[in-house]
């Protein structure tokens, strides 16, 4: 497979991902207009992860001749190692105030990168992210709510947003290391080098954290990286996450549902 | 009693004018609408769990999109009806407490488990297909926000029931082991569906006290035959079969017989012992608890900020 296809199957992992771990909710909520709110989400990440896929088999099928691979087809026929989505995307869940400090800090990240793939010279990239902009602007709007209201809310809120960011500060780095499809989109236009995002999202990240009374991030430089998800080496958590997920496709292959 | 109030009020109900919030309505009356409307809610809520048991299992993505979105629109349901059910002067607290303390009930139906991926087809078909049955006539119950409720939670169940039907006939033309599937969540769901219209007719007091008030338009019985003779066609294009070998054309009734149902399962169900009626209080007791300071810190945010709660915790946005 092209560099360029992995580039979309990227943006699609996690998507996809993410709003897997989010629709984990739907039902489960602490109130129900938030139940509303992150299932919301979850179906629109989900959507964008569907434009992304089709796109991703599109071309892989134009490449092949005769080819007839679907969005389905990579979202659940692929293996952990196959993922190419970013390790903060399949954290678990936790409570309320680590869901909601995930979804803070990716969809900073998106909303940034959609921002520039507006210009991307693939035409069906721009187009999925134009549509997905209007949804992600709304994503970062609820969640720096949250992330505020959490963090200068009661001392339990305020010790559990700490605590969130206990576990997931260690997966911020990856989002801006580029990955080697991300050298190449930049290289044809098709996407850009996840670094030139970095300053804006540390800047954009730490306004919240200060409004909401919490400790700022430092950007530094980058740690050691042993696991990449981007690389296909993710977090323990993703192949019980696919396992679930790709269930009846496995335990029925061949079926249409 | 007032007198004069009543006459008013029953002069309402003749003429079919909708009854509002304000107006004076006898205290049985405003009881009686309490209980169903906020029993209709927490069914709604509770109805979310079964279904959202198979969210993260489903077995395509535009499935799991539809899913998600479906189990979003009964929580949806669930607002506007706890909603509607404020103007009758109770809070959603107080009838999230009575849920969760075993005093207000919800349909039985969501007391059964959703053991595959079939099970969600035959949720929509039936479960979904009976909830229409007895909740078209409710969009002209005689208590205005309830009946105004309604016609926008039919719009969508319909949509869902055909959803769900489309699982089902997509499964009944797939391989031998979806068909089997399909044809087992049939089975299991067949009978509860048929429980969910009530008793029957000389079992049901309340029910003679609705339709005379006009928030009931017709009666158990009546409905539940609506339901077999419209499903027993329905079943003919998914080349399946209903679980009753009782089920035979009367010419003279114009309808189908069918079975008698087992009335100590459902009555042995609403007491609390169907197979899954402990999970499903828990899970929404669970959710409610872990949830608290979530709902603390929106509030003390609120307060330290002055702003309103409501906008802060209440405020979800909805998409076209």
């Amino acid at each position: 497979m092209d560099l360029i296809s992995t580039y979309i199957i990227h943006q699609a992992d996690n998507a996809l991902i993410l709003g897997h771990r989010n629709s984990e909710w739907t039902g489960h909520g602490p109130v129900l207009e938030q139940d509303i709110a992150i299932s919301n989400i979850a179906l629109d990440l989900i959507g964008q992860a569907r434009y992304f896929y089709q796109l991703a088999a599109a071309r892989i099928n134009e490449s092949a001749p005769g080819g007839n691979i679907t969005e389905d087809d990579i979202a659940y026929l692929r293996d952990d190692f196959e993922f190419r989505n970013c390790i903060l995307a399949e954290q678990e869940n936790g409570d309320w105030a680590r869901t909601l400090l995930r979804q803070f800090y990716f969809s900073t990240y998106q909303l940034l990168l959609y921002q520039e793939l507006l210009k991307s010279r693939d035409p069906g990239i721009a187009g999925i992210c134009g549509k997905s902009v209007k949804e992600t602007i709304y994503h970062v709007k609820w969640s720096s709510e949250w992330v505020i209201r959490l963090g200068d809310g009661t001392e339990e809120s305020r010790t559990r947003m700490v605590e969130a960011m206990q576990t997931l500060n260690p997966w911020i780095p990856e989002l801006f290391i580029p990955a080697d499809f991300e050298y190449e989109a930049a290289a044809t236009g098709a996407g850009i080098l996840p670094d030139t995002l970095k300053d804006e999202w540390y800047h954009r990240v730490n306004r919240v954290l200060e409004s909401a009374t919490l400790p700022t991030l430092l950007s530094g430089k980058n740690p050691l990286q042993i696991l990449s998800g981007k690389r296909g080496v993710h977090s323990e958590h993703l192949g019980h996450l696919l396992a679930e997920m790709q269930f009846l496709q496995r335990a029925y292959p061949g079926c249409s549902w | 009693m007032p007198a004069r109030e009543q006459e008013i009020f029953d002069r309402k109900i003749e003429e079919e004018i909708r009854i509002e919030p304000k107006d004076w309505m006898p205290a049985d009356y405003r009881r009686m609408l309490i209980r169903q409307m906020s029993q209709h809610a927490h069914s709604e809520i509770v109805g979310m769990l079964p279904e959202g048991n198979w969210i993260t299992r489903a077995p395509s993505l535009r499935r799991k999109a539809t899913l998600i979105a479906k189990v979003q629109d009964e929580a949806g349901h669930g607002l506007y009806l706890y909603s509607a059910t404020e103007t009758l002067g109770i809070t959603r607290d107080e009838m999230i407490e009575q849920l969760h303390a075993g005093m207000a009930k919800y349909s039985s139906i969501f007391n059964y488990p959703t053991l595959t991926w079939a099970d969600i087809g035959a949720i929509g078909w039936l479960v979904d297909g009976a909830a229409i049955m007895n909740q078209v006539p409710l969009c002209r119950a005689s208590y205005g926000p309830y009946a105004r409720a309604m016609i926008r939670i039919c719009k969508e169940e319909s949509f869902h029931q055909r959803q769900g039907f489309e699982i089902l006939l997509t499964l009944s033309r797939g391989s031998e082991a979806q068909k089997a599937m399909c044809q087992d969540a049939i089975n299991r769901w067949w009978w509860p569906s048929l429980m969910m219209f009530g008793p029957n007719d000389d079992a049901s007091p309340n029910s003679r006290l609705s339709m005379h008030w006009k928030i009931k338009r017709f009666s158990n019985d009546e409905l539940r035959q609506k339901f077999v003779d419209a499903c027993v066609d329905q079943v003919k294009t998914l080349n399946m079969l209903l679980p009753d070998s009782e089920i035979k054309w009367n010419e003279n009734r114009e309808h189908y017989d069918f079975g008698e149902i087992n009335w100590e399962e459902f009555y042995e169900v609403i007491k609390g012992n169907g197979p899954c009626n402990r999970d499903r209080l828990e899970a929404r007791k669970k959710a409610h608890a872990e949830g608290a300071w979530v709902r603390e810190a929106a509030a003390a945010f609120a307060a330290k900020k002055n702003d309103s709660t409501k906008h802060l915790m209440y405020g979800s946005h909805t998409t076209s």
